[in-house]
């Protein structure tokens, strides 16, 4: 069978650096109607954290913006998320996921890692980018736990 | 979000919070400030009171490593919750962390 959209959340917010904690709170709210695992929601808030400061400290350099965060629950206890900017764009996604690969300046001691941990916390991460258009990273994670309409 | 313990060359810094690229700025300047005046030889970093930490707070370990250990120091992590132990691994600092078994005979 299909899988369908049980449930879908959209948040938008300006690109200062407070709402990232902000924007994984609201991650993690909404993975709770499937009662996940204390780690299963630390993946998902970690991945979240590492998507928006991208499009905040790299998307929106020197700039302000708009952060777009859409969170879906699938019927197959799939949680998707979705972060989108209209900032500078990735000109070369494979480079720029290679692990320790920033583009920061140094004494912003960026670590190169987000995508790294972003991979390693979901089932699955997909990137699109064009440069001066915005960037959307899409994630996927499937949670063990049943859901609140299944229980 | 940070106590400082000092005994001699031993420094513990007790940080608490969430650790991201927002918060990161602060823990630096503090970390720092400590480490300039006290040159440690050991700095371990107490993580029991740290909820969140993504690959912003490696960044912010890598950046006091270098300077601790231009100095002959070391630095510790101690207390780290799984997720962020992991997180820690992941980029191969994972030999910093002090296991919860060991971190008695090892402290
Ligand atoms: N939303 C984005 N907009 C523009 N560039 C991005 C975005 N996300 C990531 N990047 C690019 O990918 C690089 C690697 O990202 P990441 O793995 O999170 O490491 P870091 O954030 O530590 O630089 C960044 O340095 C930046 O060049
Ligand atoms: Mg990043």
């Amino acid at each position: 069978m299909r899988r369908y959209t049980v449930n879908e959340c959209k948040v938008q917010f300006p690109s200062l650096s407070r709402n990232e904690s902000l924007s994984r709170s609201a991650a993690a709210a909404f993975a709770m109607q499937c009662d996940p695992t204390v780690e299963e929601i630390a993946a998902i808030k970690t991945a979240v954290s590492e998507a928006v400061t991208n499009a905040i400290v790299h998307g929106y350099r020197d700039m302000n913006g708009v952060v777009e965060l859409v969170m879906r629950l699938y019927s197959d206890n799939t949680v998707y998320i979705q972060i989108k900017d209209k900032g500078r764009g990735i000109p070369d996604i494979k480079q720029a996921m290679e692990p320790a690969y920033t583009t920061a300046p140094a004494d912003e001691e960026r670590s190169g890692l987000g995508f790294t941990v972003m991979e390693s916390f979901m089932d699955k991460v997909r990137v699109r980018s064009a440069e001066n258009r915005g960037t959307a990273v899409t994630m996927e994670k499937r949670l063990t736990g049943k859901r609140d309409d299944e229980r | 979000m940070l106590k400082i313990y000092n005994d001699g060359k031993r420094i513990t810094a007790a940080l608490s919070g969430d650790i991201d690229h927002h918060a990161a700025r602060e823990f630096r300047t503090v970390l720092d400030e400590t480490i300039s005046h006290s040159r440690p030889e050991l700095l371990i970093l107490d993580m029991e009171q740290v909820g969140f930490m993504d690959s912003s707070g490696i960044g912010l370990i890598l950046g006091r490593l270098r300077t601790v250990r231009a100095s002959g120091g070391e630095i510790l992590i101690k207390n780290a919750r799984p997720e962020i132990g992991a997180v820690i691994r992941l980029s191969g600092l994972g030999t910093l962390l002090v296991e919860p078994k060991k971190q008695e005979a090892k402290l």
